[in-house]
């Protein structure tokens, strides 16, 4: 077993060593630029680019001139919220979003909102879902773009994608879907679940840091802002400069992922579960947070009440987890998605995300049980908010001077 | 973060987890913080005849410099008097586990929860 | 085949590869995670910072990871244009990359005043032209350090200073100087630096902005805060660590490479314009990157020249690698006094850090043939 333990496949995901093998050629001897259309170097850049984006569309069920390619989720999102907010300004100026997405989204709208455009931030459920008619009742004639996130990174909660998409088809408003945690672990098809715009992120799916993508529906056409201008790569959607071996790294995650996503998601389902049952079988006072049954496989997300979050993820350093989002865990403030979600301030300060993935062993999954138990009564064993629970003490009646 | 080596040690070796009977007399208890900003201190005092703080016991909630902190005072009030005990300031803690600026508070807290102990058995000397 | 389109991207340098396999190997975490694994990919980071700040002569705290020059010079503009408003007048250049004059029309759109200062029939800009055009009303001066399509070097030490002097802040788009000319604020005394990784043999997907430290900048990409703020999205560390890995091969060999390239190419424009000699040398009476070389050659339609010399065995482009597929002349020669129906003659030799004498040899005899068999007519004989 390999040390630490990795359950942080949220954060990040290992390259797959497929992955790897297929960008290997494309680092040295194929190095040529695929905007090159002079010379054999830049021609047979350019096949690779036309194979990967073939496989990042097949893997979404769209055709592969919806596909562009950035720089990663956040340079999708951004270029996707913004673009679309910019180009169809004229048409309306209201944007809605759960209060759960990413930052990515969260921040784009916020600057938006400086910016002249009005933004609906819609609450959540707690079981971290939004409701459908809320969001129904929150579009306006000004609406032009409704963005819902496929799955919560740190909750992992499966918003009704579908359901989404054919509301705002109804209503004429775009739908775009932060897929980054979704593309690869759930089944996505763009023309089914009238997806308008989606990003894509290679790093969680077994793929190289510093690539994704961006789809944008041809069919009925969206129009979307440069962000990036240039060159004129993408197709005047987003300029620089095309990194081969990561196009080529990005288009086999996703292919790999499609293909295996069938066998790998009940192995998944099985690791969680039994992970979810030996932790919460032996130990009282746990929550789990999110949907127990909408959420995607590789997720477990537990508040543990009466430990503090950050000294537990010390206790438990052999395995390496999240508390809250990767984005912002080294701030000390509490995850806001758990927030949204209505969980306490201080379950959401002992919240930790299990992340499984690809290369989680049921072995792992036995060793990191025995972990977590032993931290937490360790750490209870510590607590003096646990000894007066233990003495029957109500401490929702107690006053906290705060500091 | 990473944490400092005394940190990690204080954390994994804790020096006087525990309670003392906080109906004793001659025991005072301090309790700091709150579970909403992440961290509540509990730190218990014995005073011997002499005015000599004879034994001391924490348990804290909190992250593992919360943690350390009070480990490290309970070690460093023992045998001092509660006059000496006051001396202790967060400044010092701090400096001995190095602690990064974000976790100051933490320190600062530990003094707290010294300055309540002794306040306590204060209380309970004049009730007596 | 012989490689000669380095300004277009350059092939990886010996080491940069394994960096980057390195990173995706052995590195599983994200950055941003605070356990072991994020630990480490944290520190691989920030030693990869360290190491181009070291080669740019910079304090780490000034090094911002892009996607690479296009975001770099995007984060520039757009970052100081936001800061101010968008209120203000810009002033460029009109042989700037498209990079920089795109995201200017944009700003233009949203108020902003652009002023595009001519160049000299050599490429130049002339800072006198600069120092007239300064008001109180400028908000940036943005001017490449060398061209992509000619390696004309501007007088950057100049505008530099006349932008101190008048507290506006110079953006320089460093993105073929960098690798090919040694790289130093001082030199440069520019308050932003676009730099990329891929033109001198490091990977794509992967560049720096070097911001002053005093700059007020606003982001371009919002999210989870990563690069103090200033750049959101997980870092790409595969390409960060081939970055890193080139700028460690850089240091101290910069000179050395340029001397070994100026005298290569010295050579090759000798003996092409003895075969040639009515082929004009774009930019040839000012001061140019050692690798550069483009060339007006009347006569010749530059595409076929380039497709000609593809299959003789040898990649060189007829102008920008951006430019994909369109066929309106350069805005480069145009703007240096050039008619278009000259510049449909343009071809560019842009030679690198793996290119020998030999190479370059046999070059020259391939171009001589295939300009001879062009002007006679039979262009695929």
């Amino acid at each position: 077993m390999k040390h630490p333990i990795y359950m942080d496949y949220q954060a990040t995901t290992p390259v797959d060593p497929r992955v790897l093998d297929a960008m290997l050629p494309w680092f040295v001897e194929k190095f040529g630029n695929p905007a090159s259309r002079s010379h054999a170097y830049g021609w047979e850049a350019d096949e690779a680019v036309t194979t990967a984006r073939k496989q990042v569309a097949s893997s979404i069920g769209a055709d592969p001139r919806e596909i562009v390619f950035t720089s990663g989720a956040t340079e999708s999102d951004n270029l996707a919220i913004w673009g679309v907010a910019q180009f169809y300004r004229d048409k309306g100026n209201h944007i809605i979003t759960p209060t759960t997405e990413h930052k990515a989204v969260l921040d784009t709208c916020r600057h938006l909102e400086s910016d002249g455009f009005e933004v609906t931030y819609l609450p959540v459920g707690t079981n971290g879902l939004i409701d459908l008619d809320t969001l129904e009742a929150a579009i306006t004639p000004k609406t032009t773009l409704v963005s819902v996130m496929a799955v919560n990174n740190e909750v992992g909660v499966i918003q009704p994608i579908e359901a989404i998409g054919r509301l705002c088809r109804s209503k004429k408003v775009l739908f775009h879907c932060d897929a980054a945690q979704g593309v690869g672990k759930i089944p996505i098809d763009v023309n089914a679940m009238n997806i308008d715009l989606l990003s894509i992120s290679a790093h969680k799916i077994y793929g190289p840091k510093g690539i994704g993508a961006l789809y944008v529906r041809r069919q009925p056409r969206v129009r979307i802002k440069p962000f990036m201008h240039g060159g004129g790569h993408e197709r005047g959607m987003r300029s620089g400069t095309l990194p081969t071996p990561l196009l080529v790294g990005l288009g086999e995650a996703c292919r790999l992922a499609q293909e295996e996503m069938a066998s790998e998601t009940p192995r998944l389902l099985a690791l969680r579960d039994r992970l979810r049952d030996g932790i919460m079988g032996q130990l009282t006072h746990v929550a789990l947070n999110g949907d127990p049954v909408q959420r995607v496989a590789g997720n477990l997300n537990i508040s543990f009440s009466y430990v503090e979050g950050e000294s537990l993820m010390m206790a438990i350093k052999e395995v390496a987890v999240s508390s809250g989002s990767a984005c912002t865990s080294a701030s000390l403030e509490p995850s806001y998605v758990l927030r949204a979600m209505g969980v306490d301030e201080e379950l959401a300060h002992t919240s930790i995300r299990f992340g499984l993935g690809r290369f989680t062993t049921a072995e792992e999954v036995e060793h990191v049980i025995g972990i977590v138990v032993g931290a937490v009564n360790k750490l209870r064993g510590m607590s003096p908010l646990w000894e007066m629970v233990q003495e029957g003490v109500d401490l929702s009646t107690l006053k906290w001077a705060s500091h | 973060m990473a944490y400092n080596e005394k940190v990690l040690d204080h954390y994994e070796n804790p020096r006087n987890v525990g309670s003392l009977d906080k109906g004793d007399a001659q025991v005072g208890t301090g309790m700091v913080g709150a579970p909403a900003c992440g961290d509540v201190m509990k730190l218990q005092i014995r005073v011997n005849e002499d005015g000599i703080i004879d034994d001391a016991k924490f348990k804290t909630f909190g992250c593992g410099s919360a943690i350390a902190a009070s480990s490290l005072v309970t070690e460093w009030v023992k045998g001092k008097s509660i006059d000496e005990a006051l001396t202790i300031k967060n400044k010092d803690i701090a400096d001995e586990l190095a602690l990064p600026p974000v976790k100051i508070h933490c320190s600062v807290l530990a003094e707290d929860a010294i300055k309540s102990a002794v306040a306590d058995y204060r209380s309970k000397q004049k009730g007596a | 085949m012989i490689y000669l389109d380095h300004n277009a991207t350059s092939p990886p340098r010996p080491g940069v590869a394994e960096a980057m396999m390195a990173a995706m190997t052995t590195i599983h975490g994200n950055p941003s995670s605070v356990h072991g694994p994020g630990r480490r990919a944290r520190q691989l980071l920030d030693d990869a910072r360290r190491a181009l700040a070291r080669l740019a002569g910079v304090h780490e705290s000034r090094v911002i990871f892009t996607s690479g020059g296009t975001e770099s010079n995007h984060l520039a503009l757009f970052g100081v244009a936001e800061a101010a408003g968008c209120q203000g007048t810009i002033l460029t250049s009109a042989v700037e990359h498209p990079s920089v004059l795109n995201p200017l029309e944009r700003l233009e759109a949203r108020g902003m005043r652009v002023i595009r200062l001519p160049v000299d029939s050599q490429g130049r800009v002339i800072p006198d032209e600069i120092q007239r055009a300064l008001t109180p009303d400028t908000r940036l001066v943005s001017i490449m350090a060398a061209n992509n399509e000619t390696g004309v070097l501007q007088p950057i030490e100049a505008i530099g200073a006349l932008c101190r002097t008048a507290k506006v802040p110079f953006h320089c788009d460093a993105t073929q100087w960098f690798g090919k000319r040694p790289l130093g604020v001082d030199t440069l005394g520019a308050d932003l630096i676009t730099l990329s990784a891929h033109k001198s043999g490091g990977p794509k997907g992967c560049g720096a902005l070097i911001v002053g430290a005093a700059l007020q900048l606003a982001p371009l990409l919002l999210g989870g805060g990563q690069e103090r703020g200033r750049r959101s999205g997980t870092e790409n560390l595969p390409g960060i660590a081939g970055f890193a890995a080139l700028a460690g091969q850089l240091a101290g060999r910069i000179e050395e490479e340029a001397r070994h390239t100026t005298a290569l190419r010295g050579k090759m424009e000798n003996e092409l314009l003895k075969s040639v000699p009515d082929a004009i040398i774009l930019g040839a009476g000012a001061e140019r990157l050692p690798n550069t070389t483009a060339l007006l050659i009347p006569g010749v339609d530059g595409e076929t020249l380039v497709m000609t010399l593809d299959l003789a065995g040898f990649a060189i482009s007829s102008g920008a690698a951006c430019a994909s597929g369109k066929n309106s002349p350069s805005h480069v020669p145009l703007a240096m006094g050039w008619t278009p129906e000259a510049t449909r003659g343009m071809v560019r030799i842009s030679l690198g850090w793996e290119t020998t004498e030999t190479m370059v040899d046999s070059f020259i005899s391939a171009f001589q043939r295939s300009v001879d068999r062009l002007r006679k007519g039979s262009a695929f004989a």
